[in-house]
């Protein structure tokens, strides 16, 4: 397109009539190719989520013993079994787990568990041992070898994780579609990534800024012609964390061709007067994902996603000296999901007469078995070339 | 550029106590990673200088230390005096104070002639990373670090460690005898000294965590031991066995030279290049450890030293959104009359001062970049100094088009002026410059190489219009650089 041409739709054009070239030959999925394309949300719940009183040993007298002060009571809780109940924030998952759409899977880590929230962080999102340095996500090497575009791998919030960091290829960092592609439309910076060739970049980090510069031209383009599509009406709560799902609950039944979803909640850090603080997140946590899966069977894309939720570690069983608890080891995961295998509770309770050195709960399922079920069983890819080891497939999905 | 001759005839005369002569790229450098960036004006006068005379020049603009203050009006009264209603208004109060802290401090980084002190205090606002809603704390923590930042690290670290804002956030207020909570004496290795996984022991943060009971502040934000909480049985920590106290384990930390490494190499990795030379880490660790901690002892090694200077460490580190948007602002003399975009630029960027992620701090260097990120770094300066405009000049574009252009930029610049309101004053950046060539004002703005891509761009530009030409170089992607 010539300059001036360009300059006039730039003016006059009221709409977003202007459809950039290198849009031509993106297609984004029609209502009939949507169902079937299957995607996977993850959230992080930022901080060591306290997974003993999320979901509750309740009949334990370990449990309460070591916890006098922090324990919660039957009534603070919602019955899962005569020995486990959520806790009583949690009513929009317990919703789900009676619709047979949760499973819960205890004791979920990795050997010689590292209790900072960091380098825990790192292990999670890089998938590596805890003595294994790696500088690419889990998500980011599924890109790599699975994918063609960055968008694939979408991070509803305002930076991206290491998770998503590949080595070819980085996923996208969204907040609002629409900020980021007006941004590109600068005639300024449209002429410079004309001028610029992928194959010419340095690996260094202004070959890297031009690099990141082209991916999200053509990506923000993308999303924001394809998002535009649907905008949902469900209520969603008011806060941050809602608002991300509310995004992307617009990506997937816009027929996005993306494939994994991340965000976070943080905040779970409890080390003091835990009670109050997490009671606050956890419902915030449920109900914006309540609105979520409602919305998706509203438009009936719950069975095609799956919401896998986790926390860097769990926190120790016995409470500290301030009513909170310190850093821990294995914790639970919630995967939710509209096609589970096998959904309830996934395998056998934590067993609190037998914890670690630290007092902290012994993992039995490797977190990394976890990622091998997804991508092996729900994204039907090699999980070997991702986590460059052969973990156990679980059968949840 | 053409340099002075009488420079090159000084150096002759005087060999033995001159150092060689720096390029002006080289000057350049040094005051992007000590400062934020070189004025023309500081330029013309420090060129005739050698390296020594320049980086002591440095330190003597640094020598006093400005504390912070402001006014916090009913925050001091105490709560128990409080009623329901006014508590309410003292949380919410608390936030605003936080925002105008927030803003103060960048005015200061904008204003401050003490440059190097208060990019030393932004690298240790960074390591002794604290993120709470206690204006108060935070202001004191920040003045502490200040006021040692030319100083000894271990008095730094100390006062730091008995601080209101750092017993708070890192719960050591919580810490007693019977309910030891470990998370200060984990971080205190794992971040703040040793470094992760660098020869202590979950035995040796147990063992710590006991020594710090005890350690809480009054009312007044002062220190004070608390007998009654503390452990006074024996520990053993990283070896040393006794009746040991939260000073005796600050002192063994500082005795452990790998607190020196680790500190050196974050250093390293700020100042001069993510990529460590173990060479130089090794020889600065000496000579920090040796010094007994002293910074400017270590800081003046590293600007005096040649490597520092080598073209492989100038133009590569990619600058955090503070020294990006500081940068910007400096040479225009910026005012932002609306603190809240400031800290709105913060926050879209990722580095909203005084709320870092979390204990460790901002991660830095490529993290900073992702797709969103980018895109509002690479808008900025346009939105800083010309209202969100980067006025494109095509050579031989037609006069029609050059005026409905004009009219479209007219508008959005009302608009952006409305929301930002920041004036930059063009008049003393314009009339400084010494160059107004194309290549000249290039090596002036930009520190990095040129890409192919920028080389292209740049060739389209028109340099006659001087006040578009440096918008529009600072909108390359190499203007993220320094």
């Amino acid at each position: 397109m010539k300059r001036r041409d360009f300059l006039k739709q730039s003016v006059f054009a009221s709409g977003m009539t202007l459809v950039p070239s290198f849009l031509k030959g993106m297609e984004f999925l029609s209502p009939d190719q949507l169902s079937g394309y299957k995607n996977v949300i993850i959230i992080q719940l930022s901080g060591g989520n306290d997974g003993l009183n999320s979901i509750i040993p309740i009949s334990n007298d370990i449990y309460h013993n070591l916890r006098p002060s922090i324990a919660k009571k039957s009534n603070q809780t919602l019955k899962i079994t005569d020995h486990l109940a959520f806790n009583d924030n949690l009513k929009a998952i317990k919703n789900l787990y009676d619709q047979g759409e949760v499973s819960i899977i205890n004791n979920v880590g990795y050997p010689n568990p590292n209790r900072s929230h960091f380098r825990s962080t790192d292990i999670w999102q890089t998938a590596s041992d805890t003595n294994q340095y790696l500088n690419t996500g889990w998500v980011g090497r599924y890109l790599d070898a699975n994918c063609q575009h960055p968008y694939q791998a979408i991070e509803v919030d305002n930076s991206l994780s290491l998770a998503l960091k590949g080595d070819q290829m980085n996923g996208i960092a969204v907040s609002d579609p629409n900020q980021l592609y007006r941004t590109t439309r600068e005639p300024f910076f449209k002429n410079l990534v004309q001028n610029a060739e992928k194959e010419m970049l340095d690996e260094d980090n202004q070959g890297y800024l031009y690099k990141t510069m082209l991916e999200t031209y053509s990506s923000a383009s993308y999303i924001h012609e394809t998002s535009k599509i649907y905008q949902t009406n469900t209520e969603y709560p008011q806060n941050s964390f809602a608002k991300n799902l509310k995004t992307i609950a617009d990506f997937i039944v816009s027929g996005l061709k993306t494939r994994v979803f991340y965000s976070s909640l943080g905040g779970f850090d409890s080390h003091v007067n835990q009670l109050n603080s997490q009671d606050r997140l956890l419902n915030i946590y449920s109900e914006s994902v309540g609105a979520l899966v409602k919305d998706l069977k509203k438009n009936d894309r719950f069975k095609d996603t799956l919401i896998l939720t986790f926390s860097e570690f769990g926190r120790r069983v016995k409470q500290n000296g301030s009513r909170g608890t310190d850093h821990g080891a294995a914790n639970n995961v919630i995967a939710i999901g509209g096609a589970l295998k096998k959904a309830g509770v996934f395998n056998e309770l934590p067993n609190l007469s037998d914890l670690d050195e630290n007092g902290d709960i012994k993992y039995t399922v490797d977190f990394r078995s976890i990622y091998a079920s997804i991508l092996h069983n729900w994204l039907a890819v090699n999980d070997q070339t991702v986590l460059n080891t052969n973990f156990k497939k679980l059968g949840f999905i | 550029m053409i340099k002075p001759f009488i420079q090159i005839t000084v150096l002759t005369t005087n060999t033995v106590t001159m150092s060689a002569p720096l390029s002006d790229k080289q000057i350049q450098h040094l005051y992007w990673r000590a400062g934020f960036g070189i004025s023309s004006a500081e330029l013309k006068t420090v060129r005739n200088l050698d390296k020594k005379q320049i980086v002591d020049r440095l330190f003597l603009a640094s020598m006093q230390s400005t504390a912070l203050s402001m006014d916090f009006g009913a925050l001091l009264k105490k709560q128990k005096d409080l009623s329901r209603e006014e508590r309410k208004q003292v949380r919410q109060l608390r936030n605003q104070k936080m925002s105008e802290l927030n803003a103060l401090w960048f005015q200061k980084l904008i204003e401050t002639n003490q440059t190097l002190r208060e990019k030393i205090t932004l690298f240790f606002h960074d390591h002794f990373s604290v993120r709470l809603r206690t204006p108060r704390a935070c202001l004191h923590l920040n003045n502490i670090i200040r006021r040692h930042a030319l100083g000894n690290f271990g008095d730094m670290l100390m006062e730091v460690s008995k601080s209101p804002a750092m017993l708070l956030f890192l719960n050591n207020r919580q810490n007693k005898k019977d309910h030891p909570n470990e998370n200060f004496a984990r971080e205190v290795m794992e971040l703040f000294t040793l470094g992760r996984d660098n020869g202590y022991t979950e035995t040796d943060i147990k063992e710590a965590a006991r020594a710090f009971t005890g350690w809480n502040f009054n009312k007044e934000g002062t220190f004070v031991f608390r007998q009654q909480h503390h452990d006074y049985g024996i520990k053993t920590i990283l070896g040393n066995t006794g009746n040991l106290t939260g000073e005796d384990v600050i002192n063994i930390l500082l005795k452990e030279k790998q607190t020196a490494r680790y500190i050196v190499q974050k250093i390293y990795a700020y100042f001069v290049n993510e990529i460590i030379d173990h060479k130089h880490i090794e020889q600065l660790t000496g000579v920090f450890y040796d010094s007994n901690y002293n910074l400017e002892t270590l800081f003046k090694a590293i600007f005096n030293s040649d490597w520092f200077y080598d073209s492989k460490n100038i133009g590569i580190k990619i600058k955090s959104p503070t020294e990006l948007i500081v940068g910007l602002s400096k040479p225009f003399k910026v005012k932002y009359q609306d603190p809240k975009v400031l800290l709105y630029l913060q926050k879209k960027l990722n580095q909203m001062l005084f709320f870092p992620p979390n204990v460790a701090g901002w991660p830095g260097g490529k993290s900073w970049i992702d797709n969103s990120t980018l895109m509002l770094r690479l808008k900025l300066a346009s939105v800083t100094l010309n209202s969100g405009v980067i006025e494109w000049h095509e050579k031989g574009d037609m006069p029609e088009n050059m005026m409905i252009r004009r009219q479209f930029y007219k508008k959005i610049k009302s608009q952006v002026e409305k929301k930002v309101k920041a004036s930059p004053n063009w008049d003393i950046f314009l009339s400084t410059l010494e160059q107004k060539e194309a290549s000249e004002l290039i090596s002036f703005l930009l520190q990095p190489k040129l890409s192919a891509t920028a080389k292209k761009m740049v060739s389209q530009l028109d340099v006659k219009d001087t006040k578009n030409f440096v918008i529009e170089v600072l909108s390359l992607p190499e203007y993220q650089l320094c």
